[in-house]
């Protein structure tokens, strides 16, 4: 028994020691409006099978052109996340059979991806009360183009599977490598957990895995290399059926498309190559938006908001511009014109769950509102009443509305005098 | 008239001393007369009655769209061809129908030429006599010439026919036998030139990324081309200048820097340097093949060309490594064929994984299987490096023993096409694929691992009575001055056209002039 107990209490201190190790396989469809490597059209929520290329359903004979928007976003991607951008990269075949994926493999960028050795640094909020911005830098192995699946609709019932061979997901897919160590030990054997299908089960999925894996080596057992599923309704992982054992991928070069090459600028095309037919990378650079770090320092800086708020204007599609645009049309402070975007606009519009380009009031016309109330003509609260009724009369002026609502503010002494001589003369009793 | 050549019958066409129609329908006749020869799996009658129509019209009016407009071709059954069966001999295609055709296909079909038919092949081009086939072996059509059956002891043809040669026997017997005027055949390995000689034909394989493979079901992706087989090498030339370009739906192909699109008036031999291969002495080569190899070379010599020995010094292990490399291909090329978007599907559902094996099992043949598993087999992350990257470096070092000699101011290369004359069916037969495969391929696969062009230009009949034929290898998309070497080389030999016992002397003198 005392064997027993040191065993298992030094299998406990082993187990609060192990930290949990985690890699993300990030699935991200380019917007583009043909394939990766067929010309048919991407669209969404189109019917089954409607939009399928003769090499989507892999009828022999076909091979695969490369699509150039798509090695352009991939580079794009790749400058954003500071990648190294190979200059040559290489396609290769993963050979797997699946109903979803006809060909009986995949293409991809397994030996030479187009990009490498990238970092994102990221802001959260942490500390004692969660309202400290702290910031951690991720390493970004590499960025590889490849295909899509299709989709397969399992139908138990009629123990069938429909496969969709559109491929137009629309969506971005998370599949997590987890292990556990102790930090200095060589890293644990990892399983990798899929249908995580969307992004608040990531933080779920991996955690439960690293207890579940915590436990098992806390209990003797050791972890098995494997594939498993994340179930959302129980908030566990579980092996899945048919990925049992290795998998042997046998990887191949893909012999229909030749290395992609990538040149730094026009100077660097070599001759007898026509430079309308390259991707240049000084062009893309250039191309660049103002990236979501820059942007959010940009906003403190520039209209000196508290951080936690650049974080919401950047992470709401077009907010940022929304703000701006209120900012340079009144007179208002910033950090005033943040408040009502940050409360005002933003609860109504999470309330009613609609987007911000649904807004019924437009940054001009918040920028009237605040313009009224920095006149002093209306009072704060009196301002909140009048947001809301623009929001459900949108077609209606703000002076228009504050007249209807009699809630301008009376600065007239005289005016003043008068109401409240008649308030004190209806009111004798209270007096 | 079906024996003249292309240039000929063109012209003829274009004079109007024959009708497009007419000679469209003398193509169909032979093609049912010739039925025993088994060259065609579909014919496609109507097609071609009404391609040949619109030709006349266009003839008549004095507009042809060019040398091929009227001319009746045939393609490999491995080409996709439109709304048309394509089966790839196996039972896995049996039934499908391509929604679009092979960018060779519609080039020539845009050019006015007249498709009579698919032909017969080795089961998705796997092997060398058109004998694995599920619709049957294709006969060589000079198993029942007049020079093979005068030599022949037996009486009836059925017992003693010989073989076509593969994979691309069903083209190479059409041509052959007088129903089409060129074919489209593939070369993976020799699969053109290997039928091409044993059939006494001009068949051309064109650097690798020159033709356009859209549309090609593929073998070897690295090294399958679109393979031309005519009568005469101005007849491959006329057909290579239609066909050669960069196809947009294919990456593989290249805009060569210059492509000339016709043989040079001009040519004078004592120009050229032909090198000779000490390697491809190789042992099972016949007599009669090692003599007519020293024939042309002392044609060349005679004439004034350089001819000088040279060494490929990596030959010897060329047909592994093409072997290994195929098998690779062929497993990943095949992985599509499970059933459920097209072709067989076995009844058996009880799960995807039961579905796919068996689909497979009764769709493939065992050559196509035993390649498929012999792939998986190399392609195996333990065995990666052993036998693919190991494959891979060899192929390298053939390619540079080319380049090599080619560099050190040799022109063309001079070799067998093929061990001997054709083999009969009944011998052939003794041995399976894949030896039969590693045996006739020894000459030609090299070519294909280096990407080169080469022809097989026909020399001689053998004492047999049958074909045997010389090959000539060019540099990388040089292929108008191979082809202008070879048309020398041709004028020189004098090679009989095949003749028949039942041709009546009407078709036989039917020369119409030019």
């Amino acid at each position: 028994t005392r064997f027993m107990t040191g065993f298992s209490s030094s299998l406990a201190s082993v187990s609060s020691q192990l930290r949990g190790v985690v890699g993300l396989e990030i699935h991200a469809q380019i917007h583009a409006t043909s394939k990766l490597f067929a010309c048919s059209r991407v669209a969404f929520c189109s019917p089954p099978n409607s939009s399928v290329a003769f090499l989507d359903a892999s009828l022999p004979g076909t091979l695969p052109v490369l699509n150039r928007r798509c090695v352009e976003a991939a580079v794009i991607t790749g400058l954003a996340l500071n990648c190294t951008i190979n200059r040559k990269s290489l396609f290769d075949r993963k050979h797997y059979f699946y109903a979803d994926m006809p060909a009986g493999y995949q293409i991809t960028q397994q030996r030479l991806p187009i990009a490498v050795n990238g970092s994102l640094i990221y802001s959260y909020f942490g500390g004692r009360k969660r309202n400290q911005v702290l910031s951690r830098c991720v390493r970004i192995k590499q960025i590889q183009l490849e295909q899509d699946s299709g989709k397969s609709l399992h139908d138990d019932q009629r123990s069938q599977t429909l496969i969709d061979l559109n491929r137009a997901e629309g969506q971005l897919r998370v599949d997590a490598n987890v292990s556990v160590h102790c930090p200095g030990e060589p890293l644990g054997v990892r399983t990798e957990v899929k249908n995580i299908n969307s992004a608040r089960y990531v933080a779920r999925a991996i955690d439960y895995e690293i207890q579940r894996q915590k436990k098992v080596l806390e209990n003797g057992g050791i972890i098995v290399n494997e594939t498993r599923a994340f179930d959302s309704k129980s908030g566990t992982t579980i092996p899945m059926r048919d990925k049992e054992g290795l998998q042997d991928y046998r990887f191949m070069p893909e012999p229909n498309l030749p290395p992609l090459f990538v040149y730094e600028d026009e100077a660097s095309v070599p001759a007898g190559v026509n430079p309308t037919q390259v991707v240049m990378i000084d062009r893309l650079k250039a191309e660049l938006p103002e990236l979501p770090g820059v942007r959010r320092a940009r906003m403190v800086d520039q209209y000196k908001i508290l951080p936690e708020h650049s974080f919401t204007l950047v992470n709401e599609d077009g907010l940022t511009e929304y703000f701006e645009r209120v900012v340079r049309n009144t007179k208002a402070e910033p950090r005033k014109v943040i408040g009502w975007v940050m409360k005002e606009l933003l609860g109504n519009l999470n309330q009613q769950s609609l987007k911000l380009a649904q807004s019924p009031v437009s940054p001009e016309a918040l920028a009237d509102l605040l313009n009224v109330l920095e006149s002093g003509h209306i009072s704060s609260s009196a301002a909140k009443v009048v947001f809301q009724e623009m929001w459900k009369a949108p077609e209606k002026a703000v002076e228009q509305l504050v007249k209807e609502l009699d809630l301008g503010l009376v600065s007239d002494r005289e005016k003043l005098l008068k109401i409240c001589q008649k308030v004190v003369d209806t009111h004798p009793e209270q007096v | 008239m079906l024996s003249l050549s292309i240039g000929e019958v063109s012209a003829a066409l274009r004079k109007g001393r024959l009708s497009a129609t007419e000679l469209c329908r003398r193509c169909l006749n032979r093609i049912r007369k010739t039925r025993h020869l088994n060259a065609y799996i579909t014919v496609t009658e109507d097609l071609a009655m009404k391609q040949a129509q619109e030709a006349e019209l266009r003839l008549t009016r004095g507009k042809p769209l060019g040398p091929l407009d009227g001319i009746p071709f045939s393609v490999k059954d491995n080409f996709c061809t439109e709304n048309i069966e394509t089966t790839c001999a196996s039972h896995m295609l049996r039934g499908y129908f391509p929604p679009f055709s092979a960018t060779v296909v519609q080039k020539l079909l845009d050019q006015g030429a007249v498709l009579v038919g698919k032909t017969n092949l080795d089961e998705f081009a796997m092997g060398s006599g058109s004998t694995d086939s599920v619709f049957g072996p294709v006969r060589n059509p000079w198993s029942y010439s007049v020079s093979y059956r005068e030599q022949s002891r037996e009486q009836d043809p059925d017992s003693d026919w010989v073989i076509a040669g593969g994979s691309s026997g069903g083209s190479a017997a059409a041509v052959a036998s007088l129903s089409s005027f060129m074919a489209l055949g593939s070369d993976t390995g020799g699969s053109t030139r290997n039928p091409g000689s044993l059939c006494g034909l001009v068949a051309l394989k064109p650097t690798y990324g020159l033709l356009s493979r859209h549309g090609l079901i593929p073998l070897v992706n690295s090294m399958d081309v679109p393979g031309i087989m005519t009568r005469t090498v101005h007849d491959a030339a006329t057909v290579l200048d239609v066909l050669q370009g960069r196809d947009e739906k294919d990456s593989t192909t290249v805009e060569s820097a210059y492509s000339p699109s016709s043989l040079p008036e001009e040519f004078d031999v004592r120009d050229i340097c032909v090198g000779v291969p000490k390697e491809y002495h190789a042992p099972g080569m016949s007599a009669e093949t090692l003599a007519q190899w020293g024939r042309v070379v002392a044609l060349f010599e005679r004439a004034g060309a350089r001819v000088k020995e040279v060494s490929l010094p990596h030959t010897q292990h060329s047909i592994v490594c093409y072997h290994v490399l195929c098998c690779c291909e062929v497993a990943s090329n095949m992985a599509r064929f499970d059933g459920l978007q097209y072709g067989h599907r076995s009844k058996v559902d009880s799960s995807t994984e039961a579905l796919y094996a068996t689909t497979r099992h009764e769709g493939f043949n065992s050559v196509v299987r035993s390649r498929i598993l012999a792939g998986n087999y190399f392609l195996l992350k333990q065995n990666y490096d052993r036998y693919f990257v190991k494959a891979q470096q060899i192929r390298r070092l053939i390619t540079e023993d080319f380049r090599r000699v080619f560099q050190s101011g040799v022109d063309v290369l001079l070799t067998p096409t093929t061990l001997s004359d054709a083999a009969r069916y009944s011998d052939f037969i003794q041995e399976d694929n894949r030896t039969r495969s590693a045996q006739e391929d020894i000459f030609t696969q090299p070519v294909n691992v280096a990407g080169l062009p080469a022809v097989t230009v026909p020399t001689a009949l053998s004492s047999r009575g049958l074909p045997i034929s010389l090959q000539l290898i060019g540099q990388s998309f040089q292929d108008m001055k191979l082809l202008t070497v070879a048309n020398w080389m041709e004028q020189q030999l004098d090679f009989p056209i095949i003749r028949f016992h039942d041709d009546t002397d009407q078709e036989r003198e039917c020369k119409l002039g030019s």
